[in-house]
């Protein structure tokens, strides 16, 4: 398996990249006006799902809030907002991030993609998203956003992960419907080691 | 039998949305204008509040108001208020919601506003109120009283009441150390047989005691919900597991017609029984938004989501059971005290029904009692009573088949419900039952009789355990309406007022209409999840009733379309209805094919004909819900619209048997589960992925229950250890098996148009089973 994609590699990364909003009351309270003033620029130019999008960010803002109340991709959930669950896991050049636990201004240099992202131009599904379909993965779909960029990251390192790593690299996101086994036989079809 | 659509796969039209992320719950949507609001919750486990200053919250620009219990209906214990002021019963329990123009903004009002309050005595163990002298949770006592009562006026508790029940410490005592409390007062009793005299002529006779603890619920999709008004209409974005069952009940809650509530909740992220019904919480959401006159997004955080998520109902008790010389079981006694939490309810009863059905005792007696405590309110959750009874049953069923010198799956079989079983107090009869069957096919699935065999030392420290559980949930009703459109352009429009919980139900209870209509499933479209979508009223979902209730209710619109189909026909072409056919979705004439017409043409036909072809007129028996439905589709179609009113008797049983074998670390306590075995008694398998999902959710929410959750209090403080989803410890990847192995019995009810009973509830607890020679009690 790809130390990268390590379930302790991925704890590190998303401490790393300031995940300083650990808790609800101080993430609902980031995205307000108590900062320096010029402290932080606040107008960043991000680049979310191949475009470059334009917003004005406040300095303690989560990548979640970003993406879910300024750029309108609420297919990134949020399930509990403290980088336990998951639910709001998208990818950071390649690499899957919790967004709730992630401050915006960490990726303003970094491509961000997201599940709506996941589409090839002419508007075919990704592979995982169609071999999750294939396997009907998601049960009540709240963690399946999350699901699914974590397939992908794992797949973009290791394209033929046996079920074992798929479920080590898996074991960040939570399915409280306890889908896991269709989770799991949706990563081994959409690697082709599954038919 | 050879079926077109059931117990084929089919691809249900939400997935695609879920792994696309264009699914939308009721976070996502937005509304012009709309506002924030947020809850402030209580810091002590009980007492009232005496004052709000909100002064200081109100000042900041803007925050636009705030919304206490003073906003609402009295809702006096026991029911569960919304927001609380004089009964302050457990930590984080809302006492009021601010408003503002950001989220942001909300959560600085609240740290604004000073809640002035006053302290009662308060108690987070039943034992501990049960005993004389021991505090109470409410003011007028500590248990539920049944009296048959109305609802509070915008409440939906109704018959209930808070009385006072104590034992001496003597008999608390005697509970506490797994002795029968004798002569203990219980709230809810129930026997059948002679139980002194059956237990006489057992052979092998256990006592034990036993302890199971809740653990929230914590749906991933917490409860926040967005309501607005327009037009005297309430559209409401929320999330609930049912539909249009709850549509009656959040109409009183907000206190308007229900021709002026709009219902919206297309998917839902998880509820687990805790969202069958409108919530309390529901009521601030649609009446703050009124009262501002502003779209509101009452958002429910990770936290909040504990508090007032519900939870499943921890369980103390004492059981006794008896063996005959053959194995089979010939009595049960068992008395068990629930925590109902702050406002719950207990399920000792459904408890005590798994073991009537699941053993088939010949004389048995039940005697419970819920007793509050000052923690959160505990509610149905995933098999209530039942899984916890599984949990609980199978390390006991092991010891008394042990000492009885009975293999322990032997022993089951022996015991389990036939065509003729019975269930409770009442020992009322059940719909069918192929369980010896099941245990078989699961027994042969997992290769028990090798395993078994198996030395069950691996290395110095590790051992093999190898277990088998049963679960049972009622699954199925009848009663329902199935409503059924045909355009002219030969589109069918199943509509459903099932809720989409992550099931798959919801589309899946329609396939037994296009089985019935023998017409292609590309060719339906699936209708739900909108209030403006024409929904007709439909079965609660939860407690795996949806598949046998609404199998139905689809089948006989189906069968209301075919007759309409037959009569214009036969208008058409002469002759009588009972001279026509259908097939290729055409109805014809059956002794001449070629004089029939498409069921566009049938559809177009029936606009220009009218009267209960188009939805003009409709029958008398269908509920309000559905009428309104009928009528604004009036003239747009062929109309099919019937309400189930099929034969049925006795419960319907969604019953699993499970086998688990782990592997145990002795020094370290860690286990993992490398094989999971289970198959459903769930009558005809509909949809076989979905049965699946079902199936494996099921097994590792028993995983959880046995292993891994609790809900943890600290007695002296009343503070709860574990709000967070770290330290309520959900199974993750690695906490269940690599791969699980589950199948249908498939084999069909005789009460069910296609077959099918429900499941989904029944496999839970089912990890407990591993009492083998490796001693790894896990529940």
């Amino acid at each position: 398996m790809n130390p990268k994609l390590t379930r302790r590699r991925f704890i590190k990364g998303v401490i790393a990249s300031g995940a300083a909003a650990a808790s609800s009351t101080l993430w609902y309270s980031a995205s307000g006006a108590d900062r320096p003033a010029g402290a932080v620029e606040r107008l960043l130019s991000l680049n979310v799902n191949g475009q470059v999008r334009r917003v004005d960010v406040a300095p303690q803002e989560t990548l979640a809030h970003t993406l879910r109340y300024k750029l309108g991709l609420t297919g990134t959930k949020l399930g509990c907002n403290r980088g336990e669950c998951g639910a709001c896991t998208v990818l950071a050049d390649d690499v899957n991030i919790y967004a709730c636990s992630t401050l915006t201004h960490e990726v303003k240099d970094r491509a961000v993609v997201t599940v709506e992202g996941l589409r090839a131009a002419d508007g075919t599904l990704h592979p995982v998203q169609a071999a999750f379909i294939e396997e009907l993965s998601p049960a009540c779909g709240f963690c399946t956003a999350g699901q699914v960029m974590s397939a992908v990251a794992l797949l973009k390192a290791n394209p033929k992960p046996t079920r074992e790593e798929a479920r080590q690299a898996m074991s960040g996101n939570v399915c409280r419907c306890g889908a896991y086994d269709h989770y799991l036989n949706g990563v081994m079809r959409a690697s082709g080691q599954l038919s | 039998m050879t079926y077109m659509h059931i117990g084929k796969d089919f691809t249900p039209p939400d997935v695609e949305g879920k792994v696309t992320g264009a699914a939308r719950y009721a976070e996502d949507f937005k509304k012009d204008g709309m506002v924030f609001a947020r809850l402030l919750g209580s810091p002590i486990p009980a007492g009232r509040v005496v004052n709000i200053d909100a002064s200081a919250a109100l000042a900041i620009p803007g925050v636009l108001g705030i919304f206490t219990a003073d906003d609402l209906p009295p809702a006096p214990p026991p029911a569960n208020p919304a927001l609380a002021k004089e009964w302050v019963t457990y930590i984080g329990q809302p006492i009021l919601a601010v408003a503002a123009e950001s989220d942001a903004l909300a959560e600085e009002a609240l740290s604004k506003i000073v809640v002035e309050y006053q302290r009662r005595p308060f108690v987070v163990d039943p034992l501990d109120t049960l005993t004389e002298g021991g505090p109470d949770p409410y003011p007028s006592g500590n248990t539920l009283i049944r009296n048959a009562g109305e609802a509070a006026a915008g409440t939906t508790a109704s018959g209930t009441d808070v009385g006072r029940i104590k034992w001496s410490i003597d008999q608390v005592a005697a509970f506490r150390a797994g002795r029968e409390p004798v002569d203990a007062q219980f709230g809810d009793e129930w026997s059948y047989g002679d139980v002194a005299a059956r237990f006489a002529e057992c052979s092998t006779i256990i006592e034990e005691p036993f302890v199971t603890i809740g653990q929230p619920h914590h749906s991933l999709e917490s409860r926040t919900g967005m309501a607005y008004w327009e037009n005297g209409k309430c559209y409401f974005h929320g999330s609930l597991q049912s539909h249009t069952v709850g549509h009656d009940a959040l109409s009183a809650m907000l206190e308007i017609d229900p021709a002026n509530l709009v219902f919206i909740n297309e998917n839902t992220g998880g509820g687990f029984g805790s969202k069958i019904f409108p919530y309390p919480m529901m009521a601030v959401t649609g009446k703050f938004a009124r009262k501002l006159n502003r779209p509101v997004q009452l958002r429910i955080t990770r936290a909040e989501e504990f508090y007032i998520g519900s939870a499943r109902s921890g369980m103390q008790g004492w059981i006794k059971i008896g063996l005959k010389d053959d194995g089979r079981v010939g009595a049960v006694d068992v008395a068990i005290v629930n925590d109902a939490g702050s406002g719950g309810g207990g399920s000792a009863s459904s408890s005590a029904e798994h073991i009537s059905i699941m053993f088939q005792p010949e004389a048995m007696r039940f005697r419970g009692l819920a007793m509050y405590t000052n923690t959160t309110p505990r509610g149905a959750q995933r098999g209530p009573g039942q899984n916890e009874m599984a949990a609980v049953l199978a390390p006991m069923i092991d010891k008394a088949a042990n000492l009885a010198g009975v293999d322990r799956v032997a022993m089951r079989r022996l015991n389990a419900p036939r065509m003729d079983g019975k269930i409770g107090g009442r020992q009322g009869g059940i719909s069918s039952s192929y369980m010896p069957e099941a245990i078989d096919k699961a027994a042969q699935m997992f290769n028990w009789d090798q395993k078994k065999a198996l030395p069950r030392q691996i290395s110095a420290t590790k051992v093999r355990g190898i277990g088998v559980g049963q679960g049972f949930h009622t699954a199925g009703a009848n009663g329902y309406d199935g409503l059924i459109r045909i355009a002219s352009d030969g589109t069918i429009y199943l509509h459903t007022g099932v809720g989409n919980l992550g099931t798959y139900s919801y589309a899946g209870v329609l396939r037994a209409a296009a089985e019935t209509l023998q017409c292609s499933w590309d060719n339906c479209v699936v209708v739900h999840g909108h209030g403006d979508l024409n929904l007709p009223h439909s079965t609660y979902q939860g407690g795996s009733n949806t598949m046998f209730t609404e199998t139905r209710s689809s089948h006989v619109a189906a069968l209301d379309v075919i007759q309409k189909l037959k009569e214009i026909a036969a208008s058409e072409f002469g002759g009588s209805a009972d001279d026509y056919s259908i097939g290729g979705e055409r109805v014809f004439l059956t002794s001449n094919e070629s004089k029939g017409m498409s069921y566009g043409e049938a559809a177009q036909k029936a606009i220009e004909m009218g009267g209960k072809y188009s939805g003009m007129e409709y029958p008398d028996d269908i509920h309000r819900t559905t009428v309104r439905s009928v009528q604004a589709m009036q003239g747009t179609g062929l109309i099919g619209v019937a309400k189930d009113t099929l034969p049925r008797s006795g419960a319907v049983p969604g019953m699993a048997i499970a086998f688990v074998e782990i592997e145990l670390d002795k020094e370290t306590g860690k286990f993992d589960i490398v094989d999971y075995t289970a198959v459903a008694e769930c009558g005809t398998v509909v949809h076989p992925k979905g049965l699946r999902q079902a199936m494996n959710g099921g097994g590792i929410w028993g995983f959880g229950m046995a292993a891994y959750e609790r809900h943890v209090y600290d007695p002296q403080n009343g503070l709860p250890a574990n709000v967070g989803l770290y330290q309520s410890k959900p199974p993750t990847y690695l906490d269940v098996p690599v791969q699980m192995n589950v199948a249908g019995n498939d084999m069909p009810d005789p009460q069910s148009p296609v077959g099918a009973r429900g499941i989904g509830e029944a496999r839970s607890g089912l990890c407990s089973c591993c009492t083998d020679e490796c001693d790894c009690r896990c529940a």
